[in-house]
Parts: C-alpha cells; structure tokens; sequence
C-alpha cells in the first residue's frame, strides 16, 4: 500500500448467544439439522404467533458489556426493522435500534508485531438472526431454511478506530476470545457463531474528512476478513489514483475468487423504517440484575495475563498462550493447584500437553490427562521421586490410558529416582574403572566429559539416578 | 331455546330441557336459513359430534362452565385444522395448525364452536364491507350493515345463529357492531385477554372479547377468556376474574361521568337516548358529573397513523413466499412479492398499508408516528384526570344507527368518523361496554360505558343493572320498534 493513504475500518460483528433456544421461540438453536426442523410457528411467522423474550440472552450480552467496560441500557426495548427478504419471515426483523443493551467501551488489541492500541466500542445490540437462502440443490428457484431464523444475536459495532486490515483482524480475534471467554458465544466461526462486516474507507494522508466507504458483509473467517479488506483497500486506492470516486455501496467478498463484488449501491439502500416493536414491552435492568452478572463472570483474558506475569512470573509469551484459551487457563490452573509449582505447570501445559492435544485435535477439556493428574506428576518432579526424563515417560503412559494414578504406576513400575549416595556409589565406582581413558582426559583438564560419566550412570540405572546428586559425586570422585 | 340466553341454556342444559345436540342443530339450522347474511365464512362440520361429546360429559355431572353452549369465533381466531382467513384472499388458503389461546380456554371451557364469522379483511373496516367473503348484512334490516370489523359476529348473535361470539377491537371492532345489531360487547384493558393466536392488526390496540345478547351472557365468557398468557408478553400479569360475581352489586351511589366533547354536536335522537340511559341510572341513585377529555378530538388522527403503522409491519408476512395467497408464475422475488401481495389484498387493506408506510418512512416518523404516540398518551391522560372525579362514563358507542350498504364506504373520511367515540378507549388502553339503549329509524342504538384500567367488573355490573330495568337488549330482529 501506498504510505500516502491512510485507511479506517470499522467492524460490525454478529456474535451468536450461546443459548439453547432462540431469542423468541422455544425452538433449538443447534447447528446442522435438517433444514426447517427447528422452525416453530413463531420462527415461520404464521399469522397470530407472538414473540417471547429468551431471558438468558440479558446476562450473556450484559457480560459482554460489563467485560468491554460499556454502559449496561437499564430500560432495554426492541424496534422492527422492515424490510423483505424470504428469509425474513416476518418480513421485519426484531432488533434494538433506539435503546441497546451495550452502549460504549472498548477493548485494547495487540497486532502480530507487538504493537498494542484501543478500539472503541460504540454499541452491541440483541436482535434475530434470519434464515438462510439455499440456491444449490434447486434448478431455477430457491430453497428456505429456516433453522437459523430467530437465532439470537449480539450485534457488536466498532466505531473506525483501526487503520489496516491486520488491526481489523486483530480486534475481531480479540472480540471472538471475549466472547467465548464470558460462554457469550461458541465463537464456532464455520457454523457462522460469528460474522463481519467491515467497513471500509481511504483517505489521502493528513485529510480531516473521511473518504465514502464500502461495506464488505458477512465474512466468516479471520483470514477472509485480513484477505476481504486487503483487496478492497487496493481496489479504493486504484479507483481513486485512476481519477474516479468511490461509491457508497455494500460489497461482498468471493474467497474464490480473492475479490469483493458490488451487492447494492446507496441508492437502493433500503429505508427501514424502523419503530418500537409493540409485541415486546421495554425490559428494565435494575443494579442487582448487573451485579449479579458481573459476579458470575469469569477472570478476563486481559486480567488474567496480567497476573500470570505480575503474581505467577510467567514469562509474557507463556501468559499470553495460557491466558488466551479458557479451556486451557483453567486446566493450567487446576494444574497448579496440584503442583504449587507455576512455571513448571506452564511449561508442561503449553509444552508437552498442548503438543499432544494438538496431535490428537483434542480441546483440552477433553484431554485424557487430568489436569490433577499432570500437576501430580510435576510435584513428583520436585519433591525428587521421579526424574524429569521419567516424567516424560508417566506422562505417555497416563495419556495413552495405561494407568489413571501417577503414584501407583511410578511405585509399580519402580520408577522413583535413585538419590541414595549408598546405590549410587557402587555404580560410579565401577564406571571409573572401566574408564581409564576418559578419567586421565578428565583429570588433566577436559571437564567437559564430566556429562560422559553421568551419562554411563544414567543408562546404567535406567534414567533413575537423580542427575545432581550424580553429578556431585562424579566430581567429588575425580576432583 | 335460540332464544334463550346462554345463561339460562346453561341452566337449561343442565336441568336436561334439551340436550347440546340438539341446541347445535337448532343453530346449525338456523345458520342454513340465514345464509342471506353471510354471517359466517366458515361453519364447522365438527360441531355436532362435539356437541355429543359434551352431552355425554354432561350426563356424567361433568362442570365445566360453557359445556355444551354453541358459539362462533370471529376469523380472525386461529383455530387448528379451521381455515382462518381473517376475511381476507390472502389466507383463503390458511388452515392454521394451532389454537389461538382465546380458542382454547374457551374449548377447555366446554364450548362448541360452530364456526368462524365473517369480518372487515383483516379487521380493517367500520361495515364489514371490506370482507374478501362479501358484506354482512344487519339482520335487523338487511340493507344495512352490521358495522365492524366483528360484523360477522355481531350479526350472528343478533340473529340467534349461535349463543355468543367471539370479537376483537382495535377502534370500536367490538363494540360498533354490537350497538349496530342491538346486542352486548365489550372490549377489555388491553393485555386482560391473550393475543396469542389472533390475526395481528394493530398489536397496541388490538383486544379481544365476548360479544353476547346480555352483560351477564358476557360476564360468563370474559371469565373463561381472561388470563395471563406467557405466550403473549403484553398480557397482564395478574389473574383473570369471575367476572359473574360483581353483577349483582346495587349502583346506588356511582358516579357516572358524561364526557362534553362527546356530547357536543351529537344528533338529537341519540343523544336522547344518552340522556334516557342516564335517568335510568339516576333512578337507581347514580350520581351524574360532566367531565372533559379535552384531546378527544385528536384521537381518530393518531389513530389513523399508530394503526396503519402497526399494521405495515404486521402484514408483511403475507409475502407469498411460506403460506397464503401466491400470485401464478411470479417471474421473480419482486414479481412475487408485488403481484401476490397486490392480489392477495383488498383496497382498504393496501390503502393502510401504504400511509402506514409512509408514517414510518425516514423524514416523516417524527412529524407522524412519534405525534401519534404523544396524543396516545394525552389521551390516556385525560381519561387518568377524569377517572378522579367519576367511577365510569357514559355516551353514545356510535354517532347514529346501522347505515346502508355502499352509503359510507366510499367516503373513506366518514367511515373513519364512524369509530369517533370508540377509539379513544382502545388508544388509552381502558375497557368499554356497549349495550343496546333503544332505535332509531328501527335501529337499534348502543350507549357505551368506559371504566378505569381492569374495571371490567364494574362495567359488567353497571351493564347488568341496567339491562334488569331495560328491555333492549330483549329486543330481536322482526320485532316491532
């Protein structure tokens, strides 16, 4: 990109609630049912059906609210939004436009290169998702699913605080963590849990007017977004170098194709005439309702790096993978609880256990390995039972299931660490007799082979002997 | 025993005088030979076995309230595997797959439901004119109409096709017909009985209720209809009553209010009736006070904005896409749209749908909609202020009697005027009975009480008392004047 342009990107983010049903029907909300087998006659729009308000959708986008820092709307009422669509079955969709949930906050970002700014947040609305028009699979006409229709939604809109496509993806990683952090949603980005729209606008360096924007609707991953916004900032650039003028229009970006193609211009921009949705009385969210939110709300991930690093001395890199994945913070620790020993649990569970997690594309939820049970074999580790080298080896034999006790298998197995000055003697001895050679070489100078000596005591005893105190001996022999 | 009030056929089905079956068949007959009034869009062929049924319950000693008792439900009602079409060619179509709750209290009740009753398309209409099925026609005097919306309703009773029917009004839709053919309806608080199920109009006025020959008839339904519905969130929460118990009460000593903007410029004939209705209440020692509800004049105005606006949106279903009327071979999404949408709608319908569409339209929603809603609420004032002073008010339900077909509709203007003293109480949100009150031209006239919110027992026991020192209500069609 030319250093003279300077782009602004505003997102709009559709975060699916988590929540069983859906925003206004008792129907499931679960993903990949037959098409309209979860449609009840208020998600169809039959004449006469009314909608019902979910009431676990409040705590989940007040949480997002509350963890962005945002003022919670204490009278909160829902507008219709008219327009047509066939997949809009009431022909209006139920959505708040005068009084949002979420009003203001923000969230700090971090790009790939370190470098760290905040985004504003200037709303995040509850409202229906609609459904979905299916054109395969129908020669000449096409087909409705209705599945989706009444899904609940947290609209989440950023004022165009971030100036390159890495930016936009960064907050939209940053928002997906949030919300799959508070349970606000599965963030299960190929269901569609979470889609983008972004806006998109250039401006020749220096000028105070923003330049008229496109909007890229609905992208569904964070490498689209980096891909989607990349090209239209290229195509403003080249449209506006070439002499012409940008058109206020929605766009819609073909990862196929690697482009964004014109979906409507402004001029047949749709007048929605929205107005307070009679079916729903205004909900009023008193300081208990909040309070008891903000109680049942876990350690943020920004809150909980901060004290990896401050109280655990975690390296920075390890608290920002810990503290990144909840699933992951929480075995961490529970692991640590065990251990009592945090950088050890840390290097163990981003190290070995998220090695194999990955290899078996495992959450680590479902790891086969407790998290008590890793932190048992760390305490082993410390109170010197066991090697770290053997450690290894319990922790195989606990993943692959071949045990479910740390202390059982490493007693039947005969694995403790040998640290007995009397056993270990013996062995020492009768490995400086069979080496004359590298004694002499030791002795006249060559430490190095000081790890040799350990090494022949380490295969002799089968990985048991506890190295230090090998080591010490070895020295205090040939010293 | 058509003539028969419920009340007493309930008495009278009990004691064995005649059986359900037998009741069913009189009004299944009666609806054959009444067909001229194109009372009903739909008659039900389960009728009669329902009413065995419940002959058969009540012979076990079964005690359900309405067991046994014929009534008709507006088509407005949905009502599973019934055809609802809100009188409309857009749902000619529509078997509805669920009970309106309405519906069901009501058949848990014991009721048999004979059939759906013909209305303005979607309850859009002061005449029933408006009806894709063709006009009602007054039984009292067939070139007349029976107003509406509920025209059907109202009609049917009046002509003894069912014991009581079901109604909704969003300006009058209830009680309009009923003053027209000479019966008893009222409208209650809004939220007192569930829309859920019912065909929306306009859904911050739209209110369902009984529409009967007497208050008690009324009384008797209004207590198996009113409840809280988790299903509808505007449904108030507090419980329903027996609404059976109050009417007894002497109302000596209630202060009954006469509003002046009503009175005003009111046609001498009804307004004698009026004045006759108050010293009948007088004599049984109410207590009469003028009152002002000085916005009353702004009230058909907002009306005609929050009702089409309203409606804009809930219409818009009706898209030809999922059920209801499709045009043949649409071309594409908009041809489908417009054509299904454009035949599938009557004129009146169209005609709200666009200054509904307009009132909400960027540039206008302030100078309209948002003007409408702050009227809405001076008016709801108003009536706060002036049920200080007085326990219920008194006046006319319409400015004349039953008009002739065609004579009004197509003067958009003064059918709207039509609903001049009705609408205030439903853009207020407040409960309003109307019953018959004497005729002119031999028509009959309705007086109208409107009481404070969730007053409906009250209004029922002022309405009973004056029905056992009147006699118009008893009146029936092809009797003298």
């Amino acid at each position: 990109m030319s250093s003279q342009w300077e782009v602004v990107i505003g997102l709009e983010i559709h975060a699916q609630l988590s929540t069983r049903s859906k925003i206004f029907s008792g129907a499931s909300t679960s993903f990949g049912a037959e098409p309209n087998s979860q449609a009840c006659a208020i998600d169809l729009g039959l004449p006469g059906v009314l909608p019902v308000v979910n009431e676990a959708v409040y705590p989940k986008a007040i949480a997002f609210g509350l963890a962005v820092g945002a003022d919670i709307g204490r009278r909160s009422a829902f507008d219709r939004k008219n327009y047509f669509y066939p997949d809009l079955p009431k022909g209006y969709q139920i959505t708040q436009m005068d009084e949002p949930i979420v009003l203001g906050g923000s969230v700090d970002i971090t790009c790939k290169d370190g470098s760290s700014k905040t985004v504003r947040i200037t709303r995040a609305h509850l409202e229906e998702d609609a459904g979905k028009s299916v054109h395969e699979d129908f020669h000449g006409c096409t087909g409705i699913d209705l599945n989706r229709a009444g899904t609940p939604l947290l609209e989440i809109v950023s004022e165009p605080d971030m100036a390159s496509a890495e930016e936009a993806v960064a907050y939209a990683r940053t928002i997906h963590q949030l919300i799959s952090y508070l349970s606000v949603s599965d963030g299960n980005l190929s269901q569609g849990n979470m889609r983008c729209d972004a806006n998109v606008s250039i401006r020749r360096t220096g000028d105070d007017k923003l330049g008229t924007r496109t909007e890229i609707k609905n992208v569904n991953s964070f490498r689209f977004l980096e891909q989607a916004i990349n090209y239209e900032i290229e195509r403003q650039i080249e449209v506006i170098e070439n002499g012409g003028s940008i058109t206020q229009e929605t766009r819609l970006y073909d990862p196929d194709r690697d482009e964004t193609r014109s979906m409507r211009s402004k001029e047949t921009a749709m007048d929605y005439r929205y107005f307070p949705e009679p079916d729903l009385l205004p909900v009023v969210i008193d300081e208990a309702y909040i309070d008891a939110v903000s109680d049942a709300m876990p350690e943020l991930p920004a809150e909980k790096k901060a004290r990896y690093i401050e109280e655990l001395k975690l390296p920075e890199a390890d608290a920002v993978i810990l503290a990144g994945d909840l699933d992951l913070a929480t075995y961490f620790e529970t692991c640590l609880t065990t251990s009592g020993d945090a950088v050890q649990s840390a290097n163990w569970v981003k190290g070995e256990l998220l090695a194999n997690l990955k290899r078996a594309d495992l959450a680590p939820a479902e790891s086969p390995l407790s998290p008590k049970q890793l932190g048992t074999i760390i305490a082993r580790i410390k109170d010197g039972t066991i090697s770290g080298k053997i450690a290894k080896a319990v922790f195989t034999a606990l993943w692959e299931g071949e045990t479910d006790s740390v202390d059982a298998y490493i007693s039947d197995q005969g694995l403790e660490q040998v640290s007995e000055t009397s056993e270990l003697e013996p062995i020492i001895d009768q490995i400086i007799a069979d080496n004359p050679k590298q004694v002499a070489q030791f002795k006249s100078g060559k430490t190095k082979l000081l790890g040799f000596f350990v090494g022949q005591v380490m295969k002799q005893t089968g990985g048991k002997a506890n190295p230090k105190q090998v080591n010490d001996l070895v020295v205090a022999k040939l010293g | 025993m058509l003539e028969r009030t419920l009340a007493e056929q309930r008495q009278d089905l009990r004691a064995g005088e005649y059986s359900s079956v037998e009741l069913t068949e009189n009004y299944l007959t009666q609806i054959d030979a009444c067909q001229q009034l194109n009372a009903f869009i739909t008659v039900s062929d389960a009728a009669l076995e329902h009413a065995r049924a419940a002959d058969t319950q009540i012979a076990a000693g079964a005690d359900k309230t309405l067991l046994g008792i014929p009534i008709a439900h507006k088509d407005i009602f949905c009502q599973q595997s019934v055809r609802t079409t809100a009188g409309s060619r857009m749902l000619d179509n529509f078997i509805s797959p669920y009970d309106a709750t309405v519906v069901a209290r009501l058949d848990a009740a014991g009721a048999i439901s004979l059939g759906k009753t013909n209305m303005d398309e979607f309850a859009m209409g002061s005449s029933n004119e408006s009806s894709y099925y063709g006009p009602v026609r007054n039984p009292w005097n067939t070139d007349r109409v029976p107003g509406g919306s509920s025209g059907g309703s109202a009609a049917a009773v009046a002509a003894r096709l069912c014991s009581a029917a079901t109604g909704t009004d969003t300006g009058g839709s209830i009680r309009q017909p009923a003053a027209f053919c000479g019966i008893t309806g009222i409208k209650p608080t809004y939220g007192r009985v569930s829309r859920w199920g019912i065909i929306a109009y306009a859904s911050s006025l739209d209110q369902a209720g009984p529409m009967a020959r007497t208050a008690e008839d009324c009384a008797i339904l209004l207590s198996e209809m009113a409840a809280h519905d988790p299903r509808d969130s505007t449904s108030a929460t507090r419980p329903g009553d027996d609404y059976t118990t109050g009417l007894e009460k002497p109302i000596a000593g209630l202060k009954i209010g006469i509003c002046t903007e009503h009175m005003h410029g009111l046609d001498d004939a009804v307004r004698k009736i009026v004045d006759d209705s108050l010293a009948e209440l007088t004599a049984q020692g109410c207590e009469v006070r003028e009152i002002s509800l000085p916005n009353t004049h702004l009230a058909i105005p907002a009306y005609y904005i929050i009702a089409p606006a309203e409606c804009s949106a809930n219409l818009s279903r009706y898209d030809g896409v999922r059920f209801g009327y499709r045009c043949e071979d649409p071309t594409d999404l908009d041809d489908l749209y417009q054509r299904s949408r454009s035949e599938g709608f009557g004129d009146e319908v169209k005609s709200r749908i666009m200054v509904g569409a307009f009132a909400l339209s960027a540039g206008y929603y302030d100078a309209y909609y948002r003007k409408a809603q702050q009227i809405r609420r001076l008016i709801k004032n108003d009536y706060i202020a002036a049920f200080d002073d007085v326990d219920v008010i008194l006046g006319p339900t319409t400015p004349g009697p039953a008009f002739k077909l065609g004579e009004v509709s197509q003067d958009k203007t003064a059918m709207y005027l039509q609903d001049i003293y009705t609408i205030s109480a439903n853009l207020a949100g407040l409960p309003a009975i109307s019953v018959p009150a004497g005729f002119v031209d031999d028509m009959p006239i309705g007086v109208q009480f409107t009481g404070e919110y969730f007053a409906e027992t009250r209004l029922l026991n002022v309405a009973h008392q004056f029905q056992q020192a009147t006699s118009w209500h008893q009146r029936r069609p092809g009797d003298a004047a």
